[in-house]
């Protein structure tokens, strides 16, 4: 799986940051929002059949989050931390190698 | 060499604000309180105040545009009333939620409807809950030294929360009184620069403000602004003593006058504390054991200086121009709320008098005082008491 390119600002941010309250609630750690794992809103998550997939990348240039990463061989991969399950990625699909499925934990 | 002049509360407020040196001011004109930003851009446009003078379409904008300003860490000031601080309801709770030192200068005046353009409490009491500061002038010089004092209160690291002054519509607004202008040197050594340590906008150090706040956090956020203002309590005490220090005139929260051995002790705040002032004076002439208090400082609320005032009265009559309704006044809420769990309190009796305007007189208090000695004899009496009303046409 391809890294996320947000991994370093990821650990800087889970290593920095601290619950402490500040006067007004500011936040001094910048790209605090990483920690926030909104994947957890999800409904439907975006299933990839990657035999299906020609690399168009139009997922990849579509996912608003970004949730969609290109690996080295040119496929997309979901992160699922930040997926909110929007289904974008599956309706711009050409050959319908990405389907939203009903989530079950 | 301060200069001894004589001006209206709205030109004093807008001399405070000079001398303050605020970079921003956002403003919206409303009656009474038009003329503060009317001074002060002419300061701005004659090179006397070096500040960026927003003209703005409301007063939900004009405090929008304070707080983007304080955010963005520069000193801001702005003046309304009545209808006008009700617009800002909302993002008062904002400032004060994002601990920006604001200060507002309101000319307070009655709430629509009907529509009114006169003297009362009504529109800062009800921002009573937003977390901001609030003081209240009895006097021109007062509204000036207020203002002064509530920046420094407000940007005190221990505080930080916005203040509202409060200075009596017309009755102090439009009234023209002797009054200091402090020495500009002496005001900026009392205020010095404001250099905000927790809210400013600068690409090399990013924050976030004003961010979302989820039930995990919520109520510890709002509860650091409860403890703001417990500690305002001290730092204005603190505050008012270098006040008196640089400048020689001398505040208190809770304000005394002729209380000793007083049985009776009126309460209020504003300028109605002049009139019941005059009226002790008069009453003491007859023998009569009364004082009055003046609350200069209505939030933080002054529960120790309460308490204390409550030792020495039998009763405390509280005249206030505000109302909750089904309750009686604001003040009597919070003398209640003070007094509750003491021993022995004294007897309190409220009343409601001088809404929209109606003039406070002697004849009033008379009816006022009535009450509270039939309270002082231990005869029945009425907790909440309309003073004034034209019976007649009702």
């Amino acid at each position: 799986m391809a890294e996320s390119p947000f991994k370093a600002d990821i650990e800087r941010v889970q290593k920095e940051y601290s619950e402490k309250m500040t006067p007004g609630a500011i936040v001094y750690i910048p790209g605090s929002s990483v920690i926030n794992k909104t994947g957890s809103w999800r409904v439907f998550m975006p299933e990839f059949n990657r035999e299906k997939c020609t690399r168009c990348y139009l997922c990849y240039i579509y996912c608003p989050e970004p949730s969609i990463y290109i690996d080295e061989e040119g496929y997309p991969v979901f992160d699922y931390d930040y997926c909110k399950g929007c289904g974008i990625c599956a309706n711009e699909c050409p050959v319908d190698a990405i389907v939203m499925v009903r989530e079950t934990k | 060499m301060p200069i001894r002049t004589v001006m209206k509360a709205n030109e004093a407020a807008a001399w405070a604000a000079k001398l303050a040196k605020p970079k921003v001011i956002a403003a919206f004109p409303i009656t009474p309180s038009t003329l503060v930003p009317e001074k002060i851009s002419e300061f701005v446009a004659d090179g006397e105040l070096d500040a960026e003078f927003i003209k703005v379409e409301s007063e939900h904008s004009a405090i929008s545009a304070c707080v983007g300003a304080s955010a963005a860490g520069v000193r801001t000031f702005t003046a309304t009333a009545s209808q006008g601080l009700a617009l800002m309801h909302e993002i008062l709770f904002i400032a004060a939620g994002m601990r920006l030192p604001i200060v507002i200068a309101v000319g307070n005046r009655a709430l629509s409807a009907p529509i009114n353009i006169w003297n009362d409490w009504q529109d800062t009491i009800s921002e009573r809950d937003t977390g901001w500061l609030q003081f209240y002038a009895e006097n021109n010089q007062e509204a000036l030294d207020l203002i002064l004092i509530a920046f420094k209160v407000a940007e005190d690291e221990r505080v930080l929360l916005p203040a509202m002054v409060g200075f009596d519509a017309f009755i102090l607004t439009h009234t023209v009184e002797p009054v200091e202008i402090p020495d500009q040197e002496v005001v900026d050594e009392f205020l010095g620069e404001y250099e905000p340590k927790h809210a400013y906008l600068d690409p090399a150090r990013p924050i976030t403000q004003g961010a979302l706040g989820f039930p995990a956090h919520y109520m510890e956020a709002r509860y650091t602004v409860w403890e703001a203002n417990e500690n305002a309590k001290k730092v204005i005490d603190e505050v008012f003593a270098e006040f008196e220090k640089k400048f020689g005139r001398k505040y208190q929260k809770v304000e005394e006058y002729r209380t000793e051995d007083a049985e009776v002790i009126f309460v209020t705040m504003g300028s109605l504390a002049g009139t019941v002032k005059e009226y002790v004076d008069h009453l003491r002439e007859q023998g009569l054991k009364v004082g009055v208090a003046k609350l200069t400082v209505y939030r933080p609320f002054p529960t120790e200086e309460v308490r204390e005032l409550a030792k020495k009265a039998k009763v405390l009559a509280l005249l206030e121009k505000n109302v909750t309704f089904s309750v009686g006044g604001a003040l009597f809420q919070d003398f209640s709320r003070a007094l509750v769990n003491l021993d022995e309190r004294p007897k309190i009796v409220d009343f409601i008098l001088g809404l929209g305007g109606r003039d406070v007189t002697f004849k009033d208090l008379d009816e006022a005082l009535a009450i509270a000695q039939r309270a002082l004899n231990g005869e029945e009496f009425d907790e909440v008491n309309w003073i004034g009303l034209r019976k007649e046409i009702l």
